[in-house]
This record gives structure tokens, C-alpha cells and sequence, in this order.
């Protein structure tokens, strides 16, 4: 039976903003513990929330990358509950009126398109962390955390398929990417995803749903979801019931867990923050952000596809991030064509930065370097290899490839009078070769040229060695 | 003597400061002498510092440019925060908890020039009507020490009541400044809500808490008010209007003025001694030339059922954070991390603070609260939309602050709902957001000074000044100190 399976998502994304939700201090990753603290995120008796506007700004951005209506009037709420990570022992959160709801995000998995609706998006602040001693016998809190903003994006359950919801969050931190709000790092925790998951019955009825927790990767929310799936499809199918429960994902034995029933499920008393005015997002400020709303995704798909002459998957992987699309097109000056420029960057610029594990950002060749590389190679002045070495060079130390092209004497030689001699030394060295091509054998060719780049260290014009060859045999 | 000095006002004081007619050392020794004298018996002070105060008045230039504060003596309620001092809102479980920053309201006053000699007594925070609930022990009222000063505000009136200070802050929450304040006799002022940034006062309600003056009169209150009133960026609830000058422009013109009595004021519960004298201020304010109008505040009775309701909802989310994990003493002995926290909260909040959490706790639990806490929110609309018809009719309201003059210390300490009927001609302002003041005009037949409260809309505290002003001078009480016996 299709579509078995019904997933929702309530994915946390940190906004990135310079200072916390409710008070100045910075959000920097890393600090030392407790740096990034101040009487207010600490909680102290007497201080009060100030709401940083950015935080309602970058949400009000992600909100409508995910085609969500952003509402006229939002408040906050107090959730309560006791935990050492938590100093006012209640997280500033928004239950009833929410920044944003009713959104939806088109997915695209095997070829196939589906809708995946957005339910809300809300504002809260984060929680600090809870750092245990190695002898285990203490346990300490670092605060730095504590209030840094969030973005809850809870979709409806509309994933059929653990690798839906893979793909899901791929393309959510795509958007937050583009948007340059947060960097949707599940590894740091800058993106933090627990999943409902229920399976049908036969009848098509919704099953009883588990929530399941603690994923720590893309990879692991669909092995964890096909976990899930497995589980309560073996409880049914064995006369059993499914458990409402909440799970956690053991990455080690790669099973789900037991965390919590529904009874021992906590009461969060939300009411109405009485410490923060209820806000107003009128036309004018929704206009302003919206104005800041950069080239989405699809957009800009659409518009390479429009202004160069590339392939789908070309055009696919360039967009697939705003830098490397950006990179792209800056490197695109004076009369180089797209599609080299897409070619250097695709075959060999992702092949370097995927051996360093590296991103765009941590590259050291420049858009302009590039370019210049694209130029020379059109312009037949390097060979392919050089071109291909030199991108490694420049992406590990930087530098100016034309000056180093010159400085090594790596231009290739296309004059045939330089290359005659060569050639004639290769027909002779291989005649069996030579033989073959004369009886049909055109394969050989490759090797005379393979022949002629060894001999010029790889300078020689493939091209016109090829074109020198067969009019000599 | 020299510690009737202390029985001057504000403006007294700091003009024979600025004639060096006395120095502000004179000053604070006198305050010193008499919290020596007194205190023992009252015990209106948490803490008091006397060689830096002393050390501070020796230091304290009072040219006026130092400001209208310099060189003057004055308390703090135990729930105002000030960096590097105890504040403690009269709990064991904040006990020694030294703040690392200053509230709003108590840097103004020091920028004012003033000195803080101490922290007042309170109600475990605030939770109180009759500072008995203290974990530092109850204070006694100046005018009869068998008595309650009132709360939770009662060790800031005490202590201007015995004249250890001619003027302290306090915060009111339900009354906890005017109940005191009418205990002790003398004059207690609640802002509107937003007047006064909230930024560092310890939180019970947030919604409904503000921090007021505690003075000897009218004109005190006035000045102590435009000093700490203001806009602050730290308190997102503090309104961002302009302050005038109130102390200056007190201007008592009964001309055109209406007087609105609301019956349910001067009915059932309120003690026949109060509710004539109380009556007569009206008079005096009719003789004037003020009129009096008839004004209906229906949902009276309502208010207390939804202020209790609201305000420990609020307290129950306040208070969780005190859990020994950060600040404040931690139970030495448990099990667990919940055991942690359960065994620290059990030692530290007192009896009355655990009631009014659980209470808070179970009206915002998931099925009871629409019942309870959804419910006390719409009766507050009504409240609100109440004052307003009534200010349709009237300038302001004149009523009995409170329904009794000071009780018997140990009275009803035991009965919670006896207790919280004090707040009842309170508490109805504080859902409001309105400003109201009281003062005492005479004193009853036991010698106990009896008060009269006006109401007025959001932000008339100038007129709320001009009013109490020409009451105090028409009403048969003078400002003094209570005849405490050295």
C-alpha cells in the first residue's frame, strides 16, 4: 500500500544574529564557557526580555522562503519546566499566535514532486548545555547558549517516506542558506530535527504516532525514520499496538529507544508573556523584509537556466548553494563562456573542496583567478592538466594564475613548428603503433598523443597534436 | 533633638542641607540613632549599613546640581535590586544573594544624590499583607507595636512611619504599597503600570507589579515618583512618555472637580470608623467646591477571586527559577536532580509563597485553565472597561484604602482568605493599571490612623498629587512621625 507511512517535522534552526534573543549578548559559537552571558540570559531575579527585532526579522525571512503567511499580531508565551539548562525555569516561546503559518515547500525525490506543508513557524530562545566531568560525578552548565534565537518550523504530516523527509531538510537549509539567517549545521547543532511518525492501517486509518528524537545528521533522521517505520510495522503486524511515546535515536546500535511516555509527558502551562508587549508586524515592516528577500533557490535555478547555456545537472549543482552560485557568476567576466566556467568549477573545483572537506567559503582561489584560468584554457594558451593542477594549487595557497602560467613557462605549444620535431620522434620510437592506425586501428592515436604530452610534460596542444599526427600517418 | 530632623520632608531636608543648616552627617547619624533606638522593636530593616552610610555622608557634595536626593537618607524594599548588596525579598532561599547589577528605579535615585542606608522588611516576596511572612522576622507597627504595619511593603512604611528614613521605595503588586502605607500612616503612591521601569525589582506578578514611594507626604511622594519615573529600554513594558515635573506643579485646584464615590467601596467589610472618616475627606473635598458623584464599580467583588488568580499564576513561572542551581543557598542533602530542586524549594520558600506557588501551578495546568486563568482574564478586561465608564462620570475615585485600620499582629496570619480580603480596594487598580495614591486624614477612636485612597485614569498622577495635596492640608491628620518611645 502506498504512502504507509505519515511524518510531520519540527525542525530547530538558529538564527544567526549578532546578539541573543532577548538581551545584547553575542551569539558567537565556541566562546569560552559562560563568555557569552549577561544578568538577563542568565536569568537573574529582576531582569526582564528585551526582544531583538533582527531575531523576528531573519524569522520573518524564513518564514516566507517557506510561503508562510506571516501574521499582523504575534505575542510570546512563557513554556515551563525545571531543567539546570533552562535559568528562568521557562523558555520564552509563541504557542497561540505564532510569527508565521500555513506555508508549504515543494520537494522533489526520484524525479517525483510532492508538496510538504508548513504549519507554523514560531519563535523561542534556546537552552544552554549541560557539560558533565569525565569522572562523571559533577555536572556543569554553560549559558552560552541560553537565548539565542530559534526558529521552529513544524510541518504538517505530509512526508511519506524517511528519504522525503531527507530531502526535506536538505532543501529547508538550502533556503536558510540562501537567506543567510543560519548556517543549519546538525553536526554544531545549528539545526536540530525530531520527527512524528505513525503508520497506517490497512483500512488507511492514521496509526498511533512515536516521536523520535536526538538525530544528529540528515542521514540519521532517515535511517532513524526507517528504523521507526520498521518497528511499528513489525508491532502491528505481529498484533501489537504502537506505543505513543517519545524515542530517542541510538546512532551507535542504530535503533530507537524508549524515552518517555505520553503519561509521563510534561505540562508546559504556557500563558501569555507578561514581561513583552504583544508585537505588530504591519505592511510597511513585512514590505521592508520582504525587500530583502534574496533570489530563492528555485529562482535562480530558473533564471541560470535562462542566461547560460548549461545543463540541467550543472545547473543544478551551482545553485544547489547562493556562494557557490555566486562564486559562479562573478567569475564570469570579460568573454569567458559559462559553460567553461562551469566546467572548471564542477569537475575540478567541488573534486578539491570535496578531498579537503571544505566549502566554497574555505577556498583560497578567487572568482577573478578562476576566470582567468577558464580564459586561458578557451584561448588553448594551458592544456586541460595544467588548468586542473593549478585549481588544486590555488585552492589550497591562492595566488595569480596568469603570472604563475608565465613564471613556470606552462603555456602549452600549439605551433606546429614547435611540435614537429616531437612528433616525428614519437612516429619513429612507435612504429607498430603507427602500423595500427594505417590498418584502421584509431585507438592507437591516443597513445602516439599520450606519447607527445610525456614528452613535452604535458604542454603540448592534445588538439593539435592529435590534427599533426594523422596527417603525418 | 536632632533625629527630629528626620520628621522634615524631602524638600525641607534638602534645603537646610544646601544652607548648611545641617550636614547630610547629621542626617544619617540621626537616622542611625533612631534605627538603634527603634529597630529592635520594629524591626523594619533586613539590613542596614551604617559606617558606609556615614562614610557616604561625609563624601556627598549637595549642591543642588548633585541632585534633588543628595546627602538624604532613604530605604529600599527588600526586593530591589542593587549591585553588590543583599537583596534578599525576605526569603530564605535568596538568602545572602548579592545581585550583580542595579535596578532602574534605585540608579535614578542614587544619581538623585540619595543614600541607602538599608533594605527594608518585607513580605516574602511581597505574597503578604501584614509582613509577618518574612523568613527575617515580622515587623511591628510604629503606632502600636501589638499591631501589623501592613504588606508586604510594611518594613519600607515602618520605617518612614517611625521617621529611621523620611522616605523608602516599596513595590505594590495588590496594594502592598497603600495597605502598608495606610497602616503606618503615611502617604504610599502606585504609579501606572509602565511609569516606573519593573527592571530589577524582583518579580511577583509581572503584569501587575510597580514600584512606588513610601513618604510622609504628598509632596514627597511627588518628587520621589518623577524621579524614578521614565521610559528604561530595559523594561519592554515601560511606557515611553514624557515625565512632568510633578513635584513642582502641584497645583491643588478643587474647581470643576469631580469626585466619584463608588459604592462598593463603603460597603460590606469595611469597618463603620473607617467609612466615615473616609466620608468626611469627601466632604472636606465637597466643601471646596469639588462635586460628588455616585459611580459604579460592579465588578469589585470579582477582582480579588481574579487578582489572586492572576497574580499567583504569574508568581508560580516567577519563582521556579529560584532552584539553588545559580544563586541562593542549595539544600545539601539529595537524591536526584528533581530531588535537588524539590528539597532546595522546600527549604526555602515559606509556607505562604508555597501556597500561592501551587495555586499559581494548578490554575495554569492543562483543563483548569480556561476555567481559572482564562476566566481571570476576561473579569480583568470587565475591571478595566469598569474604571473607565466610571471616569466618564468623574475625575477620580475616593475610597478607603483599606477596609480596617491596622490589625492584631497573629490575627489572621492563619486564614489565608481573611488575610487576602485586604487587598480587595487594592488589588481592582492594580488589574487596571492605574495610578492611585493614599493618604492618611485622621486617626480612629483606638488612635490609629485611617486612609483615604484616590483612583485616578492611566497617567494622572499629576492630578492624583494636586488632589492628595489639598486633602492632606484640608484633613484633620498632620504628617508626623508615630510617637515611638526612645
Amino acid at each position: 500500500m502506498k504512502n504507509e507511512i505519515v511524518i510531520g517535522l519540527e525542525v530547530h534552526v538558529q538564527l544567526k544574529t549578532k546578539s541573543k534573543l532577548f538581551c545584547g549578548c553575542s551569539t558567537e559559537f565556541g566562546a569560552d564557557p559562560n563568555a557569552n552571558t549577561c544578568p538577563v540570559c542568565m536569568g537573574w531575579p529582576g531582569t526582564l526580555p528585551v526582544l531583538n527585532r533582527r531575531a523576528v526579522e531573519f524569522g520573518m525571512l524564513a518564514a516566507l522562503s517557506l510561503n508562510c503567511e506571516i501574521n499582523q499580531d504575534i505575542k510570546f508565551d512563557r513554556k515551563n519546566y525545571f531543567y539546570p539548562d533552562l535559568p528562568k525555569a521557562y523558555q520564552i516561546s509563541q504557542y497561540d499566535m505564532p510569527l508565521a503559518e500555513e506555508g508549504q515547500v515543494e520537494v522533489e525525490l526520484d524525479g517525483e514532486k510532492a508538496v510538504v506543508g508548513i504549519e507554523r513557524l514560531h519563535l523561542e530562545e534556546d537552552a544552554g548545555k549541560l557539560v558533565h566531568s569525565t569522572a562523571g560525578a559533577e555536572s556543569y552548565v554553560d549559558y552560552n547558549r541560553t537565548s539565542v534565537p530559534l526558529a521552529e518550523i513544524v510541518t504538517k504530516p505530509d512526508i511519506t517516506s524517511p528519504e522525503q523527509a531527507e530531502v526535506f531538510l536538505r532543501s529547508l537549509k538550502q533556503r536558510m542558506e540562501y537567506l543567510e539567517v543560519s548556517d543549519c549545521n546538525m553536526e554544531e547543532g545549528s539545526l536540530r530535527c525530531d520527527a512524528n511518525l505513525s503508520v497506517r492501517t490497512p483500512e488507511g486509518e492514521l496509526g498511533t504516532k512515536t516521536e523520535v528524537k536526538n538525530m544528529n545528521s540528515f542521514k540519521g533522521v532517515r535511517k532513524a525514520l526507517a528504523y521507526e517505520a520498521q518497528r511499528q510495522k513489525k508491532v502491528l503486524s505481529s498484533g501489537g499496538e504502537v506505543v505513543q511515546e517519545t524515542r530517542l535515536w541510538d546512532e551507535s546500535e542504530q535503533i530507537t529507544r524508549e524515552m518517555r511516555s505520553k503519561e509521563e509527558a510534561h505540562d508546559y502551562r504556557y500563558f501569555p508573556e507578561p514581561d513583552l508587549v504583544p508585537v505588530k508586524i504591519d505592511s510597511k515592516w513585512q514590505s521592508e523584509v520582504k525587500q530583502c528577500l534574496p533570489e530563492m533557490p528555485e529562482e535562480k535555478y530558473e533564471r541560470f537556466q535562462a542566461e547560460y547555456d548549461l545543463s540541467d545537472e550543472a545547473t543544478q549543482t551551482l545553485t544547489a548553494s547562493r556562494p557557490l552560485a555566486d562564486f559562479f557568476e562573478r567569475a564570469l567576466t570579460g568573454d569567458v563562456s559559462p559553460r567553461s566556467v562551469s566546467n572548471l568549477i564542477i569537475a575540478d573545483l567541488k573534486r578539491e573542496m570535496n578531498e579537503r572537506d571544505w566549502t566554497i567559503n574555505d577556498v583560497n582561489i578567487t572568482p577573478e583567478n578562476l576566470a582567468a584560468l577558464a580564459r586561458m584554457f578557451e584561448e588553448d594558451v594551458i592544456s586541460s592538466n595544467v588548468c586542473s593542477e593549478l585549481i588544486a594549487e590555488l585552492v589550497e595557497s591562492g595566488g595569480d594564475p596568469e603570472a604563475i602560467v608565465e613564471e613556470r613557462d606552462l603555456k602549452q605549444i600549439s605551433d606546429a613548428g614547435e611540435l614537429e620535431a616531437i612528433i616525428d620522434e614519437v612516429i619513429n620510437e612507435n612504429p607498430d603503433a603507427v602500423e595500427d592506425i594505417r590498418s584502421g586501428a584509431d585507438q592507437a592515436i591516443g597513445f602516439l598523443i599520450g606519447q607527445v604530452m610525456q614528452k613535452t610534460q604535458g604542454q603540448a596542444d592534445p588538439g593539435q597534436a592529435r590534427k599533426m599526427l594523422q596527417e603525418r600517418v | 533633638m536632632e533625629t527630629e530632623l528626620l520628621d522634615l520632608s524631602l524638600n525641607e531636608l534638602q534645603n537646610k542641607l544646601q544652607n548648611s543648616e545641617i550636614s547630610p552627617v547629621e542626617l544619617v547619624e540621626a537616622s542611625i540613632s533612631r534605627y538603634q533606638n527603634f529597630d529592635k522593636e520594629i524591626n523594619s530593616f533586613v539590613s542596614f549599613n551604617s559606617k558606609e552610610s556615614l562614610q557616604k555622608a561625609r563624601e556627598v557634595d549637595v549642591s543642588r546640581e548633585n541632585g534633588p536626593l543628595a546627602g538624604i537618607p532613604l530605604a529600599l524594599k527588600d526586593n530591589l535590586c542593587r549591585a553588590g548588596y543583599a537583596t534578599t525579598c525576605g526569603s530564605n532561599i535568596l538568602e545572602g544573594h548579592r545581585p550583580p547589577y542595579t535596578a532602574t528605579a534605585v540608579k535614578a535615585i542614587e544619581e538623585a544624590g540619595a543614600i541607602i542606608v538599608g533594605n527594608a522588611n518585607m513580605d516574602e516576596f511581597a505574597m503578604g499583607s501584614s509582613t509577618e511572612t518574612s523568613a527575617y522576622g515580622l515587623t511591628r507597627n510604629p503606632w502600636d507595636t501589638e499591631r501589623v504595619p501592613g504588606g508586604s511593603s510594611g518594613g519600607s512604611a515602618a520605617a518612614v512611619a517611625a521617621g529611621i528614613v523620611p522616605a523608602a521605595l516599596g513595590s505594590d503588586t495588590g496594594g502592598s504599597i497603600r495597605q502598608p502605607a495606610a497602616f503606618s500612616g503615611v502617604v504610599g503612591f502606585k504609579p501606572t503600570y509602565g511609569r516606573v521601569s519593573r527592571y530589577g525589582l524582583i518579580a511577583f506578578a509581572s503584569s501587575l507589579d510597580q514600584i512606588g514611594p513610601i513618604t510622609r507626604t504628598v509632596e514627597d511622594a511627588a518628587l520621589l515618583t518623577e524621579i524614578i519615573s521614565g521610559h528604561d529600554p530595559a523594561d519592554s513594558t515601560s511606557l515611553d512618555q514624557p515625565v512632568p515635573e510633578y513635584h513642582g506643579n502641584i497645583n491643588p485646584k478643587p474647581e470643576n472637580l469631580t469626585v466619584g464615590i463608588p459604592a462598593e467601596y463603603f460597603g460590606e467589610g469595611v469597618d463603620e470608623e473607617v467609612e466615615t472618616i473616609v466620608r468626611q475627606a469627601a466632604s472636606d473635598l465637597k466643601a471646596e467646591g469639588a462635586e460628588l458623584v455616585d459611580v459604579s464599580l460592579s465588578t469589585t467583588e470579582q477582582a480579588i477571586s481574579a487578582y489572586y488568580v492572576i497574580a499567583t499564576a504569574e508568581a508560580s513561572s516567577n519563582l521556579a527559577r529560584f532552584d539553588g542551581v545559580r544563586y541562593g543557598p542549595r539544600a545539601q542533602e539529595f537524591e536526584d536532580m528533581i530531588d535537588m530542586y524539590s528539597q532546595t524549594r522546600a527549604e526555602g520558600f515559606g509556607a505562604e509563597v508555597k501556597r500561592r506557588i501551587m495555586l499559581g501551578t494548578f490554575v495554569l495546568s492543562s483543563g483548569y485553565y480556561e476555567a481559572y486563568y482564562g476566566k481571570a482574564q476576561k473579569v480583568r478586561t470587565l475591571i478595566k472597561r469598569d474604571f473607565e465608564n466610571a471616569f466618564e462620570k468623574c475625575d477620580l475615585i475616593l475610597t478607603p484604602t483599606t477596609p480596617t485600620a491596622a490589625f492584631k499582629l497573629g490575627s489572621r496570619v492563619d486564614d489565608p482568605v481573611q488575610m487576602y480580603m485586604n487587598d480587595v480596594l487594592t488589588a481592582p487598580t492594580n488589574l487596571a493599571g492605574l495610578p492611585a495614591i493614599t493618604l492618611p486624614v485622621d486617626a480612629n477612636s483606638d488612635g490609629l490612623p485611617v486612609a483615604a485612597q484616590l483612583i485616578g485614569p492611566s497617567l494622572s498622577e499629576q492630578m492624583l498629587f494636586d488632589i492628595a495635596y489639598l486633602l492632606q492640608e484640608l484633613s484633620p491628620w498632620e504628617p508626623c512621625s508615630a510617637p515611638l518611645k526612645e
